[in-house]
């Protein structure tokens, strides 16, 4: 394949952070289809507009999702990238990869595609970028048979579920978020693979309010974990925060001079609920006050921990803008047990009331937290079987419109206007 | 025996799923797992993860494209066999991580990443900027508005000394989404870039009925301006179609991905809006939104000057101006939005001001605000 001249991608090469330009171009060493993505995209920097067409569906046989379509618009100038395909492949929980898996799915991917990647897609997946359809069997066979691994999802479906890395590595995190993850990613293979749902479904798991995973923000159902008892302390530890002996915020302001660290400034006043105070030397925690955001543990990690009676809050109903306005994820339960022994029934219940429920009323293409809003949370609530509580809002109604219904008020809706006109004269 | 195009159904293989975590994390890791007591940033990029074991995990972590090649892939697999045991992991901000299992191999191994040309940048911790979370662009994407790859190599060259040191009052957060559909999740980021189309769909009368479900495309539209209608195709014929009423069109795109025939891309219409102020973490405040302050920058390849001159000025401002510990929009708060435009020089348009759907939650209704040079 020839190569192109690409002066404006060019100009993508200065400047100190990796430049995917100079990337792409060492690939195309022995990528030569390499040199047509550069093509391509040069082309669209010149005509400032994309040149992939929309749609085609492509896919392996018993699957609906994973795999998505691209084609070029000009794929007489670019034959490399005529057919560029994306293949999702499910990641690990946690994203931790051994070498020899990484080099395998790098030999796969050499022999039967672009060459190029995305580490990792937004939603999780490990995305192969730019293959062809004679392509899609032959890989899904290596990649289930020698590699033992499988495709993510796209489409209709759930999409591949995602997690912090938990307790691999936090010192924070009050759920297991991988064993979560993992677990139901297997139970739910098939919803993964074989549309059904009126739009999209994301998981997303969290190990502490922190939400390195940002589920609040883009997944429809959000687990984040949290705890109901106190917020452990190290009293010592406190005094070498104090002394200056540990640094605050684990260093992370490390390379500007930020003066002196005072608990008051930096802990107790930031507290959002002014629950905390020193008595003498001692820290003090109004743990009932607190509302577990996280701060003063994210300052002080070696004195604060979070508690032991650990769990999760479970939120429903993120989503980016289109179509109806971007939505945080509402809470729902405010605390659920996430137990590995019994294979977390109770979360699994919940998924699936709630999926019989959307899945049942769900227009097509409506996130749930759409649906949730047409029929309001309070009708949500109840067709869930959840208990109302003053933690499901920020404020109580500031409208009196409150919808009863007939058998709530004595004697009913029906009335005799007859009756009523005896009494009263028109 | 390998994939039979005879017979394809053989052997299949189906839903077994991503390998099981546990198998490819570093044995530190493995051995320590639930047990971690504490952790600190030694230095920009490097952290400490202590067990109460005693065990100490290493991380140093480093900048990537998100679009990276198997050939990149494979010499960070040179590095992580020479010095991590052959383990590495990828953060969902598209960093990569190397971990190792005591202090003497950090150097050695930050020297090796150090002598390759500038492919490893060490940073991405704490009170900085770390890697742009962003979507597919004109690499990839047939909806975008806007590249991704391009604008993110542009910015990130920018706010390259805010990769590597933290200087920051907090940690900010960057994300790019090319169009409205925000995979990237921009709608939640201290500052979001998100391409935007400003030109109403065109109709390809020629080609609606063959390739789109007129009612689903008239029902995909959010604000109800599409209608049925009658055209006339190149060949003079009569044909089903549909119309699009532009003054009620806010361009979002969702039409043409219902229906192919209804493209809306364009050199001149399209470009860059800037949000500012969001934030996915519960700590001190609740999560917030990106509020959009610029409502349009030009697509200026090959290096969106525009661009990164506003995400630039927008980090130097705040951080000489927040307190320690403020993300971007707790400080915009603080200050009041009014002095936000004003101390940033960014222009107030009435652009700024919401009028989609429940837009009242944003107007002022106090006779509290501040006196700014907008009040003449
Ligand atoms: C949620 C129910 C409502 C509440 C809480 C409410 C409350 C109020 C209040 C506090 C005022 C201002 C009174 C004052 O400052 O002197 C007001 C004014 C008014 N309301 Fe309502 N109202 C409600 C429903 C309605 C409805 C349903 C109507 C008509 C169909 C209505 C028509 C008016 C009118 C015409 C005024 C006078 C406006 C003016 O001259 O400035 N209100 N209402
Ligand atoms: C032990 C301390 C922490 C650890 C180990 C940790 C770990 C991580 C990791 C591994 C990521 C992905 C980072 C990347 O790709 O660059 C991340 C992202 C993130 N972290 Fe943390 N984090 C910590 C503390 C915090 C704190 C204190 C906050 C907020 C106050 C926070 C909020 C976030 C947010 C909002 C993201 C971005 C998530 C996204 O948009 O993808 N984290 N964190
Ligand atoms: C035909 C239409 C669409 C296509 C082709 C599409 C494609 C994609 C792709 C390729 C990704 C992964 C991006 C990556 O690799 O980083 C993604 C993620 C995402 N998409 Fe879409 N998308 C479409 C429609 C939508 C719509 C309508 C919405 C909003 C309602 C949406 C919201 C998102 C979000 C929020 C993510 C990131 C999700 C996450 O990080 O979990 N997308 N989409
Ligand atoms: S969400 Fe919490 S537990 Fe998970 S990595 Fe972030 S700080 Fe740690
Ligand atoms: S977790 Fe947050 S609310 Fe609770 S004590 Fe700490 S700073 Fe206060
Ligand atoms: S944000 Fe829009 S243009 Fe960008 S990858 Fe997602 S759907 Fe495509
Ligand atoms: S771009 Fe959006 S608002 Fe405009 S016609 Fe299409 S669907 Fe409707």
């Amino acid at each position: 394949m020839p190569k192109h001249d690409t002066p404006l991608l060019d100009e993508l090469e200065k400047g100190p952070w990796p430049s995917f330009v100079t990337d792409i171009k060492r690939q195309a060493a022995t990528k030569p289809e390499c040199w047509d993505i550069l093509g391509q995209l040069e082309l669209s920097f010149k005509d400032r507009i994309t040149h992939w067409k929309h749609g085609g569906i492509v896919g392996v046989f018993g699957y609906g999702g994973g795999i998505v379509g691209r084609y070029s618009d000009v794929p007489d100038r670019f034959p490399g990238v005529a057919h560029f395909h994306t293949v999702r492949l499910n990641q690990p929980s946690g994203m931790y990869y051994s070498t020899s898996k990484l080099r395998a799915i790098c030999s796969l991917w050499e022999k039967y595609g672009s060459g190029m990647t995305n580490m990792h897609g937004s939603t999780g997946d490990l995305v192969l970028l730019g293959t062809t359809t004679p392509n899609l069997e032959p890989l899904f066979y290596e990649l289930t048979h020698d590699l033992n691994q499988d495709l993510g999802g796209s489409g209709s479906n759930l999409r591949t579920p995602s997690c912090c890395l938990g307790k691999s590595r936090c010192e924070w995190s009050c759920v297991d978020t991988q064993a979560l993850c993992y677990s139901l990613t297997m139970r739910y293979q098939d919803e993964i693979h074989r549309p059904a749902f009126p739009y999209k479904f994301k998981f997303k798991f969290s190990g502490c309010p922190n939400d390195c995973v940002a589920s609040i923000a883009r997944s429809d159902l959000s687990v984040i974990g949290t705890w109901r008892d106190d917020i452990r302390i190290d009293q010592d530890a406190v005094k070498k925060y104090v002394s200056g002996d540990y640094k605050a915020n684990a260093g992370a302001h490390g390379t500007r001079d930020w003066g002196k660290f005072s608990i008051n400034k930096e802990v107790i006043n930031l507290c959002p609920t002014k629950c905390m105070w020193m008595e003498g030397e001692t820290l003090k925690i109004d743990n009932a006050e607190c509302t577990r955001c996280m701060h003063c543990i994210n300052v002080m990690p070696r004195a604060l921990r979070p508690g032991l009676d650990q769990g999760a809050t479970v939120l429903v109903g993120a989503k980016a803008p289109i179509l109806d306005g971007a939505q945080f994820a509402t809470m729902i339960v405010p605390f659920m047990k996430m137990d590995a022994e019994n294979d977390f029934q109770e979360i699994v219940d919940f998924i699936e009331n709630l999926w019989d429920w959307w899945m049942e009323h769900g227009k097509n293409r409506e996130r749930v937290g759409e649906s949730i809003q047409r029929v309001g949370l309070p009708t949500f609530l109840k067709v869930l079987n959840i208990e109302p509580l003053p933690q499901h809002i920020r404020e109580p109604r500031s409208n009196p419109y409150v919808f009863w219904e007939s058998e709530e008020v004595e004697g009913g809706f029906d009335r005799d206007v007859r009756e009523f006109r005896k009494r009263h004269k028109q | 025996m390998g994939y039979d195009p005879q017979n394809p159904m053989a052997d299949r293989i189906t839903d077994i799923g991503p390998p099981h975590y546990e198998e490819q994390m570093p044995p530190v890791i493995r051995a320590n797992f639930g047990k971690w007591m504490y952790h600190e940033i030694t230095q920009p990029g490097v952290l400490v993860h202590v067990s109460e074991t005693g065990a100490e995990c290493y991380t140093v972590r480093v900048g990537s494209a998100r679009l990276i090649s198997i050939e990149l892939i494979r010499e960070m697999c040179d590095v992580a066999d020479k010095h991590c045991d052959g383990h590495l992991r990828f953060t969902t901000r598209n960093n990569v991580e190397f971990m190792v299992d005591s202090k003497a191999k950090v150097q050695p191994l930050l020297d090796d990443l150090a002598s390759r040309e500038g492919r490893f940048p060490v940073g991405g911790t704490g009170a900085g900027v770390t890697n742009i979370v962003h979507t597919q662009g004109w690499i990839h994407c047939h909806t975008p508005a806007t590249d991704a790859s391009g604008v993110v190599k542009a910015v990130m060259d920018e706010v390259f000394e805010h990769f590597i040191s933290m200087e920051m009052p907090a940690q900010v957060r960057i994300a790019l989404a090319c169009c409205l559909n925000m995979c990237g999740a921009v709608h939640a980021s201290d500052i979001a870039i998100l391409g935007v189309h400003r030109k109403p769909p065109m109709i390809d009368h020629d080609a609606i009925t063959g390739l789109c479900e007129l009612p689903l495309a008239i029902a995909s539209c959010p604000l109800g301006a599409i209608k049925p209608a009658k055209a006339t195709n190149e060949k003079g014929e009569e044909v089903k179609s549909v119309q699009v009423n532009a003054a009620k069109c806010m361009f979002c795109g969702n039409c043409y991905t219902m229906c192919p025939a209804m493209p809306l891309a364009d050199p001149e219409g399209d470009g860059i809006a800037i949000l500012v102020g969001g934030k996915v973490s519960n700590a001190k405040s609740a999560p917030k939104f990106s509020k959009l302050v610029i409502p349009f920058l030009p697509n200026t390849t090959p290096r969106w000057p525009e661009t990164t001159a506003v995400v630039k000025k927008i980090i130097e401002v705040y951080s000489k101006d927040a307190h320690k510990y403020e993300r971007v929009g707790e400080w915009a708060e603080r200050i009041g939005w009014e002095k936000f435009f004003e101390k940033c020089d960014i222009p107030f348009t009435i652009k700024s001001i919401d009028d989609y759907r429940l837009a009242y939650t944003t107007w002022r209704t106090t006779t509290q605000f501040k006196f700014t040079s907008h009040i003449k």
